[in-house]
């Protein structure tokens, strides 16, 4: 797939290449290219349509100085372009009050309960917190037992109610439970769940409404495709959520559904997931997504041979 | 009432107040199959042949247009060369071995509970192998599973060696004649050169208590990945001969479009489709069905 981007490119290129200004025909056949080499990377229609139309308003009629190509120009364009949709800098989780309490939602095997696990290593290790991570998932086989021995893996605390399947009346358990043991923050885990369940979608923001969470983040997996922006935005609708959790980043997606995700809710994404061990957590960078995206590696390489 | 936005819909969207089908309406139609993830390449072939059939008419209405897209799609899976599966009895092997395998969070072992249940119910023995020793609770999340599906699972414990699970399981299979044995592996991202060589070591295992086995390797998709899903085919595919699908989570918005651009590129039967989290909410995958509920009737 890559040498094939890359291919596509180098033709595309050869057209800019030697000429003094980007014009609107010099611009086209490449703007087609990247537009594939977006969509190919998970990124949402409407977006990749967007982001290819913005970069080539931006891209006409500049000069083009005799120290770059137009290409080069061009790549720079649309790196920092992207860079900026992706959002400037980097956006820390709101953890000042006491108890902080922090909800975690997504759809199913996005990666919630291991991300529960890492959000509660990293504010140990880092923040120098209690954290306390509440067992809201009552529908998945086992869930609670995950929780339990990622939790015992972290050295956090756990509170686990097994005789409930009410995930508010367990949360707000959990809360109080907090309280009483000194801990500071409280991660609540839950169940998977899809959009168009409206049972269990009325569920979760009833959760929110009982505990009034500081932070809500959406846990979303980075191999997601064009349904993305509809996941995000219905999730977005019920709960406002603080900010979004990509995971799986340790494979080889190029993980466009950031991009979409980021144009259609403007949250923050705050974390990323690199593995499936409790230490494998990253902060998020956007200037990394926007070059993982575009494969940029090939596309700097590719103009700098031009 | 919320549905999923279908082909249909979108495409009376397209043509309305359009004479023929011109360059726009070509659009909406690359922009109809990109967003349900039948990927960029596989769109514009798609789209070609449309184009080519509708160049000779002068007006197509939405209907019309819809038909000629649809028996563009369907034929493209026909390209597969596979016949769906009508059944849930295997009766060619005994025990005839299935191992399961896909990247994280895909719904493996969900499958593998539902699975169970539907032979058991077409009068099957079945076992299960807790083979994912790694994930946390994995092997309590198979047992349940067993224990709802009234089938018996072998394990032994987390972080045990997959493979020993594995020949285990094949071996009291045997021992008990038991019909089909299904074998959980642990979730694993295809660019991980060590996780792959590992199903390669259980397959191998396998073949010494079962010569042949496993019989079926399904290589387990969620319908909401995008591109990445080619690749984890590709992948998966070179180091364990997989030969059948499952496409799992199909209940929600997403409709796993990826499987067209899939079955264009790979001759893998699509076998299973999973409708929802409980026991009973596993199908045969079928062709015009898949392809019905893409268009909406
Ligand atoms: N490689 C990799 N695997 C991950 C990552 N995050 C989670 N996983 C794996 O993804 C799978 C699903 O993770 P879970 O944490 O169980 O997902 P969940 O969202 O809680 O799932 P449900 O509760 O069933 O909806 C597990 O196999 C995890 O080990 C990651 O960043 N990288
Ligand atoms: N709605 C819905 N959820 C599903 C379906 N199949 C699986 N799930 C859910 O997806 C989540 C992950 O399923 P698992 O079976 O644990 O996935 P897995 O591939 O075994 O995960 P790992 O072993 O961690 O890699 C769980 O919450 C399941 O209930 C389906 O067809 N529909
Ligand atoms: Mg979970
Ligand atoms: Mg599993």
């Amino acid at each position: 797939m890559f040498d094939n981007l890359q291919d596509k490119l180098e033709g595309a290129f050869k057209v800019l290449k030697g000429q003094g200004s980007i014009t609107e025909i010099n611009v086209a056949e490449t703007m087609k290219e990247i537009r594939k080499a977006l969509l190919d990377a998970d990124v949402n229609y409407k977006t990749a349509k967007a982001f290819t139309d913005e970069v080539k308003q931006k891209a006409l009629g500049q000069h083009v100085l005799t120290a770059v190509s137009p290409g080069q120009l061009l790549t720079k364009i649309m790196n920092d372009e992207l860079t900026a949709l992706m959002g400037g800098n980097v956006d820390e989780l709101n953890v000042k009050a006491n108890p902080t309490v922090i909800l975690i939602a997504g759809l199913n095997g996005a990666g919630k309960t291991t991300f529960s696990g890492k959000l509660a290593l990293h504010l140990k290790s880092h923040k120098h917190k209690k954290p306390l991570l509440v067992a809201g998932d009552v529908y998945r086989p086992a869930a609670i037992d995950q929780l339990e021995v990622l939790a015992g893996q972290v050295g956090a605390d756990v509170y686990t109610n097994r005789e409930s399947t009410d995930p508010v009346k367990i949360a707000l358990e959990g809360i109080a439970h907090g309280k009483q043991n000194g801990n500071n923050v409280i991660i609540i885990d839950t169940a998977g769940r899809l959009t168009l369940d409206d049972a269990l979608m009325n569920e979760i923001a009833e959760v929110k409404q009982a505990t009034q969470p500081q932070e809500v983040l959406f846990v979303v997996d980075a191999m997601t495709g064009q349904d993305a922006v509809n996941t995000a935005k219905a999730f977005n609708d019920r709960l406002d959520f603080t900010g979004v959790v990509l995971t799986k980043l340790d494979g080889d997606t190029r993980g466009g559904a950031a991009l979409s995700i980021k144009s259609v809710v403007n949250k923050p994404i705050k974390f990323v997931g690199t593995g499936e061990k409790m230490d494998a957590l990253d902060v998020f960078h956007p200037d990394r997504m926007a070059s993982r995206i575009l494969g940029m590696g090939d596309v700097i390489s590719l103009v700098e041979r031009a | 009432e919320k549905t999923k936005d279908t082909f249909f819909s979108k495409i009376s969207k397209a043509v309305v107040g359009k004479s023929t089908v011109d360059d726009d309406v070509l659009d909406e139609l690359e922009e109809i199959l990109v967003t349900s993830d039948v990927g960029v390449a596989t769109t514009l072939k798609v789209v070609e042949r449309v184009q080519k059939r509708v160049a000779r008419d002068k007006y197509v209405n939405t209907s019309e247009l819809n038909n000629i897209l649809r028996e563009e799609v369907q034929a493209l899976l026909e390209e597969n060369n596979s016949a769906d599966f009508q059944n849930f009895n295997y009766t060619d092997h005994k025990p005839y071995v299935i191992m399961v395998v896909g990247v994280n969070g895909v719904g493996k072992t969900t499958t593998i509970g539902k699975l169970a249940h539907q032979l058991k119910a077409a009068g099957q023995k079945v076992v299960i192998g807790a083979a994912d020793t790694f994930r946390a609770a994995a092997v309590e999340q198979i047992q349940l599973w067993g224990r709802r599906a009234d089938v018996r699972v072998v394990s032994q414990g987390m972080n045990a060696d997959p493979a020993s699970v594995a020949f285990d399981t094949l071996q009291s299979a045997v021992a008990n004649g038991e019909d089909v044995a299904i074998i959980d592996t642990a979730g694993r991202l295809h660019n991980k050169v060590g996780l792959m060589n590992e199903l390669s070591k259980i397959k191998n295992v396998m073949q010494k208590v079962v010569p042949g086995a496993p019989h079926e390797i399904l290589l387990v998709l969620d319908a909401s990945t995008g591109q990445n899903a080619v690749e984890q085919c590709k992948q998966f595919t070179q180091a364990t001969d997989v030969n059948a699908l499952a496409l799992t989570k199909l209940d929600g918005t997403a409709k796993g479009g990826v499987v067209i651009g899939i079955s264009d590129q790979f001759k893998i039967p699509v076998k299973y489709i999973g409708v929802g989290e409980k026991m009973t909410d596993l199908q045969l995958f079928n062709k015009k069905e898949f392809v019905d509920s893409l268009f909406g009737k």
